[in-house]
Formats: C-alpha cells, structure tokens, sequence
C-alpha cells in the first residue's frame, strides 16, 4: 500500500503526515507513507486544498488534518 | 447576564472599584473575553458546518466559464463560505483557472475568501455591533467584486507564471461529506482554529482594555479623527504586515476607536489586515508574475482606502 499525504510544507501537512505514520503504525499493516510537497504532483491529483491524503492514487479526502484513529479506518 | 459576571469578578471577588482606572479596564477585558469566546467558538462551528459543503472543487465548478460580473459576483458570495488557508492559495489559484474561471473571476474570490472570514465578523459583531458587522460584509463584498472586474478588463493574463497555463490537473472525486462527518470536521475545526488565534485575542483584549482604561478620551482624534486625510493611508498601510494577527487586532482598533479613530479609517485598516499580507504575497509570487502581484495589491489597496474615506465622510 502506498500512502501519499499532499501539502506544500504547512503546519497543518506536516501534523497530517505525523498522524498518518502513527496510525500506520497502530495498524500494523504493511504500507509506505510518502511526503508530496511539489506543486504539479499535487495537482495531478486535482487536488485544491492541502493537505491532502492519497491511498494507492485515489484521494481519501482533501483540506482538513484527520485524527489518527480516522486514517485507521480507511486503511 | 455577561455584565452581572464580570462586574462580580471584578468588583466583588477582587475588590476593585467601580470606576477607578484599574477596575473599569479589568471590568472591560473580563467581559470582552468571555463574550468573544462565546461568540468565537459558537459561530465558527455553525460557518464550519456550512463551509463543509462547500469544498473549493464544488466552487471551482459552480466558477467555470462564468462571465465576467455574474462570475465577480457569485466568486465574492463563495469566497465567504469555501475554506481557504493561504498555504493552500497555490493549488487552489491553479485549479480555479486550469477549470476555465477567468482570471478576474478567480481574483474576486481571493479577495473575499480572507477578508470576509468569520473570524474577524464575529469580532466586529461582537465589539462593534452588528450594524458595523453588516457594513464590513456589504463594503467588503463589494471590493471583491470590483477589484476582480478591474483585473478581469486589465487582460493580464500573460502575468500569470507560464507553468501554470502547462499543468496537468486531475479530476478529484467530490466527496459531500454526511451530517455526522460535517459535525464532526466543524468540532475538529472550530477547536483547531480557536487553538490558534486564542493567544492573539486575549492580548488584543488585553491591551484593548488598558487602552479603554488609561488612554485619555479623544486623545486619537487629533491623528487619526475624519480631518486628517492621511489617515485612511497610513492605516491600510500599516494593515497589510498584520495578517496573521486579525483575531488580535479588533479589541485594540476597537479601544482606539472610543479614542476618537474615525469608523471609516477603522473599517479600512481591518479590511487591510485581513486582505492583504505579506506572506500571502510571497505564496502567491508562486503563481503570478510581479506585475499582476502589484496590480492585485495596488487595485485592493486603493479599493479600501477608498472604502475608508466613504465611510469618515457619511457615517
């Protein structure tokens, strides 16, 4: 699994990223989780309001920082 | 009910006299701050509920191919409910004139989208009234609006950084959040956002009060009362580095006002520090050449200043 967490470097991306890796780890399950910090990657996935979270090239949701215990779920 | 415990708290519990310095500004920051905390954290979570509709792909859409003025104006209205964060300006900015939202469009809702945030509305509601409120709404609209439609005629396009005109932008999937899910973004935002500018209202309260407490009336009004003309100027200028601190900035205009400010140059002073930053200037050089990003500034700056002299000389 591939997880890609889109954001041009704010505040709120890098927590997205934080709770990402975190609720990876609580899963258990086998995935790499990959910062997206350039703009043209971003917008590939049409994205407009970071951050932004991408599992295998769909996006799970855009513009606004889920709770770990929310990512779990769409693991 | 507000004033019954804040005059408890100051004048019963800690002793202070009503109308002594100390105890009036004591009165006053007690009361301003549990007013606009219970204003901040009540609205904000209605407007997060409401914005959760209204993910900026949905605008983007409702924008496309708009003609000018119909467009101008519907992008203003949007801008009030789509959630915009400036570090996101880049991909929105992108995807909003990739769609085919003409570029003068696309300016009336950055515009509006940072100044007629709900932040600085409950602010103004609740320290100014809702009169002033609905003013800062209608006039703010209305700089959206015009200064869009100037840029619009302008056709600078050509200003707009090439790669931009090059990029390759997916389809997201709209995803329309259920009731649940609304409620729960609106708590997660409301406390994030709260999180963030608590620190700023508690200091602009503060020194708003000792302002209401031991600056003497009218003492303002020589500098910056309706006859001085460079006072509308000088406040949009010193508004634009404020950005940041919006939440912070409204209890000190507003003790300043009582000091003989004039409500126009107050309204374009707040208007200039939630319109236009500088960091947001930076973040925007991304995406636009610097004749655009002076014309967009210059033409906003100008809207307000004028919007400033409008209201020294009717209200």
């Amino acid at each position: 699994m591939k997880i890609e967490v889109l954001g041009t470097g704010c505040a709120k991306c890098k927590t997205l990223y934080e709770h990402t890796v975190t609720a990876v780890a609580n899963s258990g399950k086998d995935a790499e989780v990959v910062k997206v910090e350039d703009i043209p990657s971003i917008m590939k996935y049409g994205v407009m309001s970071t951050p932004a979270l991408v599992i295998d090239g769909k996006v799970a949701f855009s513009g606004k920082v889920a709770s770990i215990i929310e990512i779990m779920a769409l693991l | 009910m507000l004033k019954q415990t804040a005059d408890y708290l100051t004048f019963d519990l800690l002793g202070l006299v009503p109308g002594s310095t100390s105890g009036e500004a004591l009165n006053f920051f007690v009361y301003d701050t549990v007013k606009i905390f219970l204003l901040l954290t009540s609205i904000i979570f209605v407007v997060a509920v409401i914005r959760s509709s209204f993910p900026p792909e949905k605008t983007k859409r409702m924008l496309a191919h708009k003609r000018e003025y119909v467009g101008n104006v519907l992008a203003a209205l949007l801008g009030i409910v789509t959630p915009f964060c400036s570090c996101s300006a880049v991909p929105l900015f992108i995807g909003f004139v990739e769609s085919g939202v003409p570029l003068g469009v696309t300016f009336s809702f950055l515009v509006s989208s940072p100044m007629v945030n709900e932040v600085a509305l409950i602010m103004l509601w609740g320290l100014f009234g809702w009169k002033i409120a609905a003013i800062y709404i209608g006039t703010g609209l209305l700089v959206a609006i015009v200064a869009g439609i100037v840029i619009g005629k302008l056709k600078m396009e050509r200003y707009v950084q090439d790669y931009v005109w090059q990029m390759q932008v997916g389809q997201a999937d709209l995803v329309i959040p259920n009731f649940r899910e609304k409620l729960d973004y609106a708590r997660e935002y409301t406390l994030g956002l709260l999180k963030k500018i608590w620190p700023y209202v508690v200091v602009g309260i503060g020194l708003g009060a000792f302002i209401h407490g031991y600056v003497p009336a009218d003492f303002l009004a020589r500098f910056a009362g309706r006859d001085n003309a460079f006072a509308v100027p000088v406040a949009v200028a010193l508004g634009v580095p404020l950005y940041s601190n919006a939440a912070g900035v409204i209890p000190i205009v507003h003790a300043l006002m009582e000091k003989g400010m004039a409500m126009g140059t107050v309204l374009a002073f707040m208007m200039a520090v939630t319109a236009l930053s500088l960091p947001e200037a930076v973040i925007l050089s991304n995406v636009l050449k610097k004749p655009l990003l002076a014309t967009f500034f210059g033409i906003v700056a100008v809207a307000i200043t004028i919007v400033g002299y409008l209201f020294n000389a009717i209200l």
